[in-house]
């Protein structure tokens, strides 16, 4: 009974997927799927070398420092930066006074409460608050741009592939559109007001280029800023926003890893020596 | 509930003696992990993973309750609080990887125990029992991790559950009913991510009990073994402890030192980008993908494209995933072959081997976005799938001819350790259906 039950059963299956195989491969053969503009066009991020790579990269500092200047300087007029803290900045290697005089020179405000008239107010961030959120609301963030909401930063290149990489080509990806999309896709010329990008999903992006001269930031350390220099800046300091543990991590990861391969090796030598009498006389 | 020679618990310190007297408890572990529980002295590493996968539950359980300190079950903070055990707890970074790339270890884990069940026929009489109490156990698995994925409450998470519950809403007319009280609402909102919170706090210790009548049943017929002959004397067993303690130990190391690579150094290579990106009910993602091991499942549920006369073809889909893993469980009496392991069925081992590469690809296609040429492909693998167990498998048992099985584990392993092929076994001996002098 099981095993009739079975065989139907299995045969209505298998027989309806074979049938819907084959209306698909008619389909498909009759009427190939049109090829989208995005999938021709959209690029994957460049290749681009930064000190956290690999297993064992490690941040660097200055770096992260040159990245957060290009956050405060350009990006933060925008975009808020709400996972971290002022006080986080510590690990990018400032000392509690600098962190300090960061945050109360920070440009945007802290919202608060007056505590003498509980009226809604503002005040100087001090290192334990987050980053202030440049706009009050969502809808204020898209009215001011276009209709578009700039994302959050903090977690930014955790929620793309290839993520660091990507910030890096995105910044540096703005092109016109190639006339060979235009001549194949006719439709999809960029709409006023958005922006040719081939390293975004679809292609256009609300974004305007933000780094768009050589020297658009004074670095205090003498680094050249060009564009490339700050992008790669830029995305570095976002990978610390998105895992700022990560140096910890590997550490972490490295001794548990050594300490791990001893233990086995040792229970290896322990479980042959167990089973020496067993394998051997048996 | 063992072998006639199994060692007998002798507490030899006053305290253990007093215990033993009072709670029997020593000798329940020394019966069941202990010296006392004689096992066949010729398994191989594919023994290995029924403790690792209980292993992988008991880091599961550990890490998730430190995770539930931290964690708020409201969907207005939910994605913060994760994103503060991060960056502001203690260690939390480390529990929060430990326990995603947890579930995926654990489901590894427990494929290849079912991997190892297949193959090896441990479904076969006389330990059923053993093989449906671990269907039941992979499907509390199921659910527990997909209510896992939702509390980050990141996009993968919402859409995840919106598409899941929306399964559902594909059964006629009380299929919308069902998903709205199971959502507790339209969509997923604060009451579906409460109770997804609740449950998926609940289940694993549910999963804990299942373990124990998993282990409970497994002790009464006796572990199996790579020649599927039974244990017939006490030359074929070792106790557990220290022979298969020993060995579990090195598994262990081994599991963990894989684990620690991608914990430590890929935590989030199996995860999916978009869950760093918080819900959002407003904005659709690209593709909507489950966690790696939903993939299978997954495209066998997208491989139905064409309705069946009244019967749409989504309904027809959800019947078919939920049938995937449901008629596994007729799968003792599916497979009639009287030889348990696939060592000695070179037609079985053929199309065993099919049925890998296939769940393989249907894996491919689930994590591929739904679009040709894999819908197709999946059509493809989804009906073998089903034809391997419902029509195949029955029709192997009936016609096949097994080799020659062993006249006992004693005998095939000094066989391995004397001249390798000059005599594998001894011709004409059947297997042995009956549970041994067990019980």
């Amino acid at each position: 009974m099981v095993r009739i039950g079975a065989f139907l059963v299995g045969l209505f299956f298998a027989g309806w997927l074979l049938i819907s195989f084959l209306v698909g491969a008619v389909a498909y053969v009759s009427e190939p799927p049109a090829k989208t503009v995005e999938h021709e066009f959209h690029k994957h991020p460049k290749d681009v070398d930064f000190s956290f790579d690999g297993p064992f990269g490690k941040f660097d500092r200055p770096q992260l420092q040159r990245g957060f200047q290009v956050f405060k300087e350009v990006c933060s007029a925008c975009h808020s930066l709400k996972f971290v803290a002022f006080r986080d900045l510590a690990a990018l290697g400032y000392n509690e006074a600098e962190i300090k005089a960061i945050a109360k020179q920070w440009a945007i405000k802290t919202p608060d409460v007056d505590p003498k008239t509980g009226e809604m107010s503002t005040r100087d961030p001090v290192p334990a608050d987050y980053f202030p959120k440049p706009f009050a609301n969502n809808v204020a963030a898209a009215a001011a741009n276009n209709n578009a909401i700039p994302p959050d930063l903090s977690l930014m290149t955790k929620a793309r592939h290839d993520g660091s990489a990507y910030v890096y080509s995105l910044i540096t990806g703005y092109q016109s559109q190639p006339a060979e999309l235009l001549k194949h896709f006719p439709d999809a010329k960029t709409p006023e007001g958005l922006h040719y990008n081939p390293y975004f999903a679809n292609l256009n992006l609300a974004m305007a280029p933000p780094l768009t001269a050589d020297g658009q930031v004074t670095y205090g350390d003498g680094t050249k800023a060009t564009v490339d220099q700050m992008a790669k800046d830029v995305a570095a300091f976002l990978t610390w926003t998105a895992e700022p543990k990560l140096e910890n991590r590997r550490r972490a990861g490295l001794a548990t890893i050594v300490f791990l391969l001893i233990a086995t090796a040792l229970a290896y030598m322990s479980y042959q020596n167990i089973w020496a009498d067993k394998k051997k006389a048996a | 509930m063992s072998f006639p020679w199994a060692e007998h618990y002798t507490p030899k310190h006053p305290v253990m003696q007093w215990i033993d007297e009072k709670l029997p408890l020593p000798r329940l572990v020394y019966n069941a992990v202990g010296a006392g529980y004689p096992v066949p002295r010729n398994l191989n590493y594919f023994w290995n993973f029924g403790v690792l996968a209980g292993l992988a539950l008991v880091i599961q359980i550990v890490t998730g309750v430190i995770m539930a300190m931290h964690y708020g079950a409201n969907t207005l903070v939910a994605f913060g609080t994760v994103e503060q055990t991060m960056r502001d707890v203690n260690a939390g970074w480390l529990m929060r990887y430990a326990h995603a790339n947890g579930a995926s270890f654990f489901f590894i884990v427990v494929y290849l125990h079912i991997f190892r069940g297949l193959f090896y026929g441990s479904y076969k009489a006389p330990r059923e029992m053993v093989w449906l109490l671990g269907l039941v156990i992979f499907l509390l698995m199921m659910a527990t991790a997909f209510m896992g994925y939702v509390l980050p409450w990141g996009q993968m998470s919402y859409w995840g559950a919106k598409v899941i519950t929306g399964l559902f809403g594909a059964i006629p007319v009380v299929g919308e009913p069902i998903q709205t009280w199971l959502l507790g609402g339209f969509a997923p909102g604060n009451a579906s991510l409460n109770r997804f919170f609740s449950l998926h706090f609940l289940l694993p210790f549910v999963i804990a009990a299942v373990v124990i009548l998993h282990i409970w049943a497994l002790h009464i017929p006796g572990s199996s073994n790579p020649t599927g002959v039974e244990v017939k004397g006490p030359q074929d067993t070792v106790p557990f402890h220290p022979y298969y303690t020993a060995k579990d130990g090195f598994g262990a190391g081994v599991f963990l030192i894989l684990f620690s690579i991608l914990l430590f150094f890929a935590p989030n290579y199996l995860g999916h980008p978009d869950n760093y990106i918080e819900a959002n009910p407003l904005s659709t993602p690209a593709h909507i993908v489950p966690e790696w091991y939903f993939w299978p499942f997954y495209a066998i549920l997208r491989a139905f494209t064409v309705d069946f006369f009244f019967v749409p073809a989504k309904l027809l889909g959800v019947l078919a995933m939920f049938s995937a893993i449901l008629m596994l469980f007729f799968l003792p009496w599916l497979d009639t072959s009287p030889v348990r392991s696939g060592n000695y069925r070179p037609t079985f081992k053929k199309f065993f081997w099919i049925l890998i590469i296939d769940v393989l690809i249907l894996g491919y296609c689930g994590g591929a976005p739904a679009e040709e040429p894999y819908v197709m492909i999946s059509q493809i693998a989804g009906a073998y799938y089903f034809a391997h167990f419902l029509i195949i498998l029955p029709l192997i048992s009936r016609f096949e001819r097994p080799l020659p099985l062993p006249g006992s584990i004693t005998e095939s392993v000094l066989n391995r350790q004397n001249i390798k092929g000059e005599q594998d076994a001894l011709p004409g001996m059947g297997a042995d259906p009956q549970p041994s002098n067990a019980g």
